[in-house]
């Protein structure tokens, strides 16, 4: 908890200071007539949802806890007051059954939000997700499409042991029909909700439980009820020239901290934020390691068949000759999340490992372990 | 009132509707207790277990037989309180073009179903097949029923459900040759059958998958209703099924969301008393199947699923119920299939015995003898039929054997309804089209 709020102060400190000069980072926010609001991550989901609800009544959500208790991670707060229980449905403990009732649902035209609490409970209902969510419209030859958005908080929180804890984007990106998100910024969040719900085809939604609370600097723009990301397009949060560094949800908070320390070592990094795991934008990522020659890709999942093994395939096969070093891949430790606090800081990546790892790609480490 | 209906009565009388006697034409022509007027519906508790099971279990010779003391308690023959209800013999189920509709049906099914196994052992259809000879009185009962709105969800045993529902002859069979004609062009194949025109929904492959879907279908036609206020949204959705899958947590799983949220939905249980090579009996530990409806709030009939006509009155019922709005129904056809599960399964569990019993309980010879017996039609009308079906396969065939393969650039179509995967802007083009396509501003 208090990492967080660590992080936070951290985070706005360095952007006034790229910005402005130094302030105070609670002045930073009233500054600036561009960047003049924050928004949390939490409220970004909440007023995306909403205003696609406000707008298209085909729009439902099905979840547990979304109606009145507000959402588990009060994401849905004030939904039911607004829609009814019609439209926000608390749903018994049942995912393969309600994520199926959503499919049906989808099948004739209606645009479900299916919540899951986190995504560990999807596993109770993958079969839905992949086999008739996913798979439909091929396997019908596009007679049938599914615009459905399956959201919930996925990854490590905070010491919640192996179960709660597993990062599915790789298990959901490798199956064709699906298209995955996860945002890292509320604009991020906004705009890319707003994406999925109106998307015509199944999309799984990767939040982050602790990035709910963090607050972003949001422009105009944003808040617009028009505004949305496009799928497939991954964002260049900070230019730089030696290495890239690509990361997705949480960890790209963690790439900006590290290019930070990079930075004052000599080392530019250019942090690429993924936002959409599938389709993954290998055309960004492609241009930019041929721009600095060196990658390293972070992520918090499992590392075997993880994010980082397809984008390491896919630079090689498209960017073999421009690569200067060998492609480092930091993920999440090859075990069941532990619970002790500790342990479980060292089966995350932390802002270290993604410098050390970077120094080791542009040769500046001493020595090769990549151990403590 | 166990008595009047043991079960090895019920077991001499091979062919129910070959009955002329009136008493016995009452017991067999009237639906079960559920939709009785003289009763209060409070009683679908109560309906009594019309015989699968004790039939079963009388015969001595089966080797899987169990017997278990708790089916032979309280069978009450609810036929015995049809038997009150005054019913002659010329107030008759059905007219002669509804008998000439449902046969039809039927015998495509049967036909469409026998040609395909003659394909597959020609090899010109492949992977799994599963053949739905001797239900056809459950689909056509049920499906004749419906409008074009209302949908239809079946397992993988669903050519007949898709034949019933509308969808051509020819299209199916080009669907199964994997040809591009097919409903779903080759791409679904024969576990998968599609139709957005005839709402059919599929063709999945897991059991258990399509009754959350179908509870899905219901819901909208619910929410379509209410929230959407489209007054006349009362589309129904079937669900088809069968015995295995009333174990899985699925089904208990939607039983209680239609129940609670009383969706227009009838879940129909094809019990054929066989999962692959296990018998129900072995894997369940109440084999009476209807009995779960009650338990989550909606009534659960059992109905002899060899009988056309039974089916269609329960059906009428059950669909009524739906399309009122008053909630789900269970229905439990007791049914067969003469084949094995598949084309690849030998199919060496059942007993003779009982393939012998249920073969003479025909579907489709029992509506052929009710309608001869009823003077409903003569013999050339029905021929006639079966020519004409005979051909309608027979041109199936010619079409999906002259239809072309997909071509090679048909492999990556359709994986997404907005392919390039930008999404599309709330104009209705792909948002990557648009000039103003952002990467957003923020700086972080």
């Amino acid at each position: 908890m208090w990492g967080i709020v660590g992080q936070r102060v951290f985070r706005h400190g360095s952007s006034a200071m790229s910005l402005q000069g130094t302030r105070p980072a609670f002045l930073a926010s009233r500054s600036f007539s561009s960047a003049a609001k924050e928004m949390t991550v939490r409220d970004a989901l909440n007023s995306a949802i909403d205003e696609e609800m406000s707008a298209d009544p085909k729009v439902f959500l099905m979840g547990e806890e979304v109606g009145e208790y507000q959402g588990a991670y009060k994401i849905t707060k004030g939904l039911l007051e607004k829609y009814g229980p019609d439209r926000v449905l608390d749903t018994p403990i049942t995912e393969a059954g309600f994520t199926g009732i959503g499919v049906g649902a989808a099948y004739h035209g209606l645009k479900p939000i299916i919540e899951f609490m986190t995504f560990n409970f999807s596993m109770q209902a993958i079969d839905h997700i992949i086999n008739s969510a996913a798979k439909s419209n091929y396997m019908s030859a596009g007679q049938i499409s599914v615009p459905i958005v399956f959201r919930g908080p996925n990854g490590a929180a905070a010491g919640v042991g192996a179960q709660h804890s597993q990062c599915y984007a790789s298990w959901f990106a490798s199956c064709p029909g699906l298209k995955v998100l996860a945002p890292y910024s509320s604009e991020d969040a906004r705009g890319l909700m707003k994406a999925a719900i109106r998307d015509p085809d199944p999309v799984v939604f990767l939040e982050n439980e602790l990035l709910y609370g963090e607050s972003f600097p949001v422009s105009a723009e944003v808040l617009d009820s028009s505004f949305s990301l496009p799928i497939g397009k991954a964002k260049i949060e900070r230019e730089g020239k030696d290495v890239t560094i690509t990361a997705f949800s949480k960890m790209v908070g963690y790439a900006l901290k590290a290019a930070e320390i990079l930075s004052k070592e000599g080392i530019s990094a250019e942090v690429i934020n993924l936002r959409s795991i599938r389709p993954l934008d290998r055309a960004t990522i492609n241009s930019s390691v041929r721009k600095t020659n060196r990658l390293v890709t972070v992520e918090e999942g499992f590392p075997q068949h993880g994010i980082g093994a397809e984008i390491c395939a896919s630079v090689v096969e498209d960017s073999f000759e421009y690569l200067d070093a060998a492609i480092e891949r930091i993920a999440g430790a090859d075990v069941p999340m532990p619970y002790a606090a500790n342990l479980e800081r060292l089966a995350v990546p932390q802002v270290e490992d993604i410098v050390r790892a970077a120094k080791r790609t542009c040769y500046r480490s001493s020595s090769l372990a990549a151990t403590a | 009132m166990a008595s009047a209906f043991s079960a090895t009565a019920k077991f001499a009388q091979p062919l129910p509707l070959n009955t002329t006697s009136s008493a016995r034409s009452q017991d067999k022509l009237s639906p079960p207790a559920l939709f009785d007027p003289f009763r209060t519906s409070s009683s679908a508790a109560t309906s009594p277990f019309l015989g699968s099971t004790r039939q079963l279990l009388c015969k001595s010779n089966r080797p899987l037989s169990h017997r278990r003391s708790s089916s032979s308690s309280a069978v009450v023959a609810i036929s015995d309180v049809k038997q009150k209800k005054p019913k002659s013999s010329s107030n008759l189920l059905i007219t002669k073009e509804e008998g000439l509709e449902l046969y039809e049906d039927m015998v495509l099914g049967r036909s469409f179903e026998d040609m395909c196994a003659q394909m597959y052992y020609r090899g010109k259809m492949f992977g799994f097949v599963h053949l739905y000879n001797g239900q056809e009185a459950v689909s056509t009962g049920f499906i004749k029923l419906l409008t074009k709105d209302d949908s239809v969800v079946s397992t993988y045993r669903d050519h007949v459900h898709a034949l019933s529902k509308g969808v051509p002859a020819r299209a199916v069979m080009s669907e199964l040759f994997g040809k591009t004609t097919g409903c779903c062009r080759g791409q679904g194949g024969s576990m998968h059958m599609f139709s957005k025109e005839h709402n059919v929904l599929g063709g999945f492959a897991f059991i258990g998958e399509g009754i959350p879907v179908a509870t899905g279908a219901a819901f909208t036609s619910k929410y379509k209703r209410e929230v959407l206020k489209e007054p006349n949204s009362d589309h129904v959705t079937l669900a088809f099924f069968g015995d295995g899958t009333c174990n899985n947590g699925q089904f208990f799983e939607c039983l209680n969301m239609a129940a609670l949220w009383k969706l227009p939905i009838v879940f129909v249980v094809e019990n054929n008393l066989w999962a692959i090579g296990m018998s129900h009996l072995r894997a369940t530990s109440d084999p009476q199947i209807y009995k779960k409806g009650p338990a989550f709030g909606m009534p659960g009939v059992h109905v002899d699923g060899m009988d056309v006509l039974k089916v269609r009155e329960v059906a009428k019922e059950a669909i009524g119920r739906a399309r009122r709005g008053e909630g789900p129904t269970l229905v439990e056809c007791e049914t067969y299939r003469f084949r094995g599960h598949s084309l690849a399964d030998p199919d060496e569990l059942r007993d003779p015995a009982e393939k012998a019993h249920y073969a003479a309980r025909d579907p489709i010879s029992q509506l052929k003898t009710y309608m001869f017996e009823n003077k409903l039609v003569n013999e050339s009308e029905l021929k006639a039929i079966d020519k004409k079906i005979d051909e309608l396969v027979e041109e199936a065939v010619e079409f999906a054997d002259e239809s072309p393969v997909p071509d090679r650039s048909q492999l990556l179509e359709n994986v997404f309804a907005d392919p390039k995967g930008f999404g599309i802007g709330p104009d209705g083009r792909y948002r990557c089209e648009d000039p103003k396509f952002t990467q957003g501003t923020a700086q972080v």
